[in-house]
């Protein structure tokens, strides 16, 4: 193992995820962003090339490859197309992923081989109206009739949503109990008294999918718990763990490509008389943006080591996500500089870029969040 | 040493802050999605003296000095960026150097309809292969008998499709470079001049952003702007004075983005209590009000250095320029992490500043073109 933690194979498997992006995603994203078009087309050839299901074994429908393989493949699509990489991500780390942590085997037998081989989507509806970073606050409410679950409440920014065919939530026992007394549950679509509610219309991943999700009086069978009852929080925030390293893989592709974008254009054009590759004040533009993004990929890719190693990721991958998010917004930024007026002209990707970058310094936690989190373990407290 | 707006600048802020928030807040979001001109606001500033704040009374305008149209631009951005930038054109891209190098038959016959807002205005600088480089410009024009005949194209006009007078900039001796190029006022419906497509941008998106194309536009050669040749230090005069405006333009811009994440601070309550109590909220808070104070500052010292009559004042145009740009990014990047989710989404102004932030950074010289600005002043080059 290299410095990077990679290995031969690893690399074998980046190229052949960054032919396809490059092939088949990169044409069309421009359109999918500017007509807000969920691509369910591609997520399937996606699913079909077993690649919503990279690091899960295979005896449940997996490819049987690594985190770092994984988060590999979400850095070369969100080049190209961070809507399709979050749809990924959403799909891999915050749905597949708790169900197989913390699934019962009858769960994992049922949903995951469908899930993994890409037949289906999936969802995780934590945040709501009134719990974005205090998940603690959780209104949906769930309570027990004969052996049924009822739940009622909402949920909102649920990526995927709308497209999902099981939906891994949360509910409280006790709104009082806050963090103590929510349980995670599995919803499948169609369920009666569940329903996907409103579109959000936003900044950038507009060709990702985020809408509500309603429960009204919906009755779920006992087996639909995920996890032991009660211990939801720490499901979700084992599970966040995880998704953050693909977060912050998400910030450092859109970095990359930006700068894989700014390096051709740069080749190629020409400034008051100079090739613009030798103008001084582009040398700084890129080195500083090559400087970050290389610290970046450094942070990501020894987070996904770590996890491949079973190790404790909290602190890893909250540096992560925190750095790489950050280094996503900033590299867009001072690169579309280069180009110029056109710049923020859909002509060229980074103004797409630019707007779906700052997602990755709000969503599985913001900035504020990861530094909460790094600051508790980082003290000791 | 005065800090203090005088009384009648004061006077203006009041009115223009009371017509902003009354009249174009509530239309802001509406015309970002439709990319609708706002000619109706635009009607009712031309009456409050809005359109040609700093032209002499003699021709329409309101007799106001350059403070004056900063603080005016300042607060009409703090709701509507796109309404703010068609402004600052119309003033200081347009009637300004109309006012300055035109004669007094020009001035007698553009300004009133300028000030009036019969017509807008639109500078017609920038082409396809010349952005920061003006030199590189393609458009050239030949003196005809009576005429000069203009070839060539201009990109990214702000209010290109909708303005009734253009100033256009053209060789009309490319051999000289930059001492070749003149200027012209032209008319919207000179034969031979038509308005091309529409811009696709991320931000600023009611302006209506357009390519200009002139194929054998005749021009009557008293449309001439100052003497042939004198393109170049009119274009330079001219931006040393609008980047004021840019500058004021950005400051709004950090403002608006300043008065949305106090409300929502205040307003939005997580973990039991309004997070504006949570202190990386109160960082983010001081660390937006400290900047834009200080490019206030920066902004008004530039404009009151042209209002005292001062020969040069390139470096501290550009420096405001610089400065105020960079904080208005980073003010919209601090209020839509505030809003989290929430700020994603379209439902909250917040993302259309953020869209709306970034061009201010490029239009009107980009960071590094104020970079190089600077320097020179610095260098005595």
């Amino acid at each position: 193992m290299g410095l990077l933690e990679l290995t031969d194979a690893h690399l074998r498997f980046r190229d052949q995820v960054r032919d396809f992006a490059q092939r088949v995603i990169a044409p069309q994203a421009a359109q999918l962003d500017a007509s807000g078009t969920f691509p369910i087309e591609l997520i399937r050839e996606l699913g079909a090339r077993g690649w919503l299901g990279i690091p899960f074994p295979k005896e449940y429908g997996g490819l049987g490859l690594d985190c770092r393989s994984y988060i590999l493949a979400l850095e070369e699509i969100a080049k190209v197309c961070a809507s399709t990489a979050i749809t990924v991500a959403a799909h891999c780390s915050l749905a597949c992923y708790p169900i197989f942590a913390h699934g019962t085997e009858h769960q994992k037998k049922k949903y995951l081989p469908p899930l993994l081989r890409g037949e289906k989507l999936g969802s995780f509806g934590l945040t709501e109206p009134n719990a974005g970073s205090d998940a603690g606050a959780t209104e949906t409410t769930v309570r027990v009739e004969g052996d049924k679950w009822i739940i009622d409440g909402q949920k909102r920014f649920i990526t995927n949503s709308s497209y999902a065919d099981v939906v891994v939530f949360t509910a409280s026992h006790d709104r009082t109990l806050k963090t103590k007394a929510i349980s995670a549950f599995l919803v499948e679509r169609g369920t009666p008294g569940f329903r996907v509610g409103r579109h959000e219309d936003k900044l950038g991943l507009r060709a990702s999918d985020t809408a509500e999700l309603w429960f009204e009086g919906c009755a779920l069978p006992h087996d639909n718990l995920l996890g032991p009852e009660r211990e939801g929080f720490k499901v979700f925030m084992e599970t966040l763990d995880g998704g953050r390293i693909s977060i912050g893989a998400l910030g450092l592709g859109i970095a990359a490509g930006a700068l894989e974008y700014t390096l051709e254009y740069v080749r190629t054009h020409v400034r008051n008389g100079m090739p613009m590759h030798r103008l001084q004040w582009v040398q700084e533009l890129i080195a500083e943006a090559a400087t970050e993004i290389t610290c970046a990929r450094h942070l990501i890719y020894h987070a996904a080591a770590l996890k491949d190693r079973g190790a404790k990721i909290t602190v890893p991958s909250a540096m992560a996500k925190l750095y790489a998010s950050e280094v996503g917004t900033r590299t867009c930024r001072r690169l579309m500089d280069i180009i110029g007026p056109e710049g923020v002209s859909v002509l060229h990707p980074l103004e797409r870029f630019l707007r779906d970058a700052k997602l990755m310094e709000i969503g599985e936690g913001t900035s504020q969040i990861q530094k909460v989190v790094i600051a508790r373990e980082v003290l000791g407290k | 040493m005065d800090f203090q707006l005088s009384a009648d600048q004061k006077l203006v802020q009041e009115m223009v802050r009371e017509f902003a928030q009354k009249e174009l807040k509530p239309m802001a979001a509406t015309i970002d999605q439709t990319q609708q001109f706002p000619w109706e606001s635009l009607k009712k500033m031309a009456k409050l003296g809005l359109l040609g704040m700093i032209v002499p009374e003699e021709y329409g305008g309101g007799g106001m000095d350059f403070i004056s149209l900063a603080v005016a631009i300042e607060e009409i951005s703090r709701v509507c960026a796109s309404t703010g930038v068609i402004t600052a054109v119309n003033n200081s891209l347009v009637a300004y150097p109309i006012l300055t190098f035109g004669n007094e038959e020009q001035k007698r016959t553009y300004l009133p309809l300028l000030c009036s807002g019969q017509k807008i205005g639109a500078f017609a600088l920038t082409e396809p292969v010349a952005g920061s480089d003006v030199a590189g410009m393609q458009s050239s024009a030949r003196r005809d008998g009576n005429y000069y005949v203009l070839n060539g194209a201009k990109r990214f006009i702000t209010n290109g499709g909708e303005a009734g007078v253009y100033v256009v900039f053209a060789y009309t001796a490319p051999a000289l470079r930059h001492k070749g190029i003149s200027a012209f006022i032209v008319e919207r419906g000179y034969a031979g001049f038509t308005v091309g497509k529409h811009e696709e941008t991320m931000g600023i998106r009611a302006t209506a952003n357009c390519e200009l194309m002139f194929e054998d536009c005749k021009i009557p050669v008293e449309n001439l702007l100052g003497q042939e040749g004198d393109g170049f230090k009119i274009a330079m005069h001219t931006l040393d004075v609008s980047r004021i405006d840019i500058g004021a333009q950005a400051v709004g811009l950090a403002q608006g983005c300043l008065d949305e994440a106090l409300r929502y601070s205040r307003e939005r309550r997580q973990f039991g209590e309004p997070i504006a109590n949570f202190q990386f909220i109160q960082g983010m808070l001081a660390q937006m009000a400290t900047s834009i104070d200080a490019a206030r500052l920066l902004v008004y010292r530039a404009a009151w250095l042209k209002d005292s009559g001062a020969k040069r004042f390139s470096v501290e145009a550009s420096m405001a320029k610089f400065f105020a740009s960079e904080v208005a990014v980073e003010c919209a990047r601090k209020a839509v992490q505030i809003h989290g989710g929430y700020g994603y989404s379209r439902e909250f102004a917040v993302e259309r500043m953020y869209r709306d932030a970034k061009v201010m950074e490029i239009y009107e010289g980009t960071s590094q073109v104020q970079s190089l600005v600077i320097a020179r002043g610095l260098l005595g080059a």
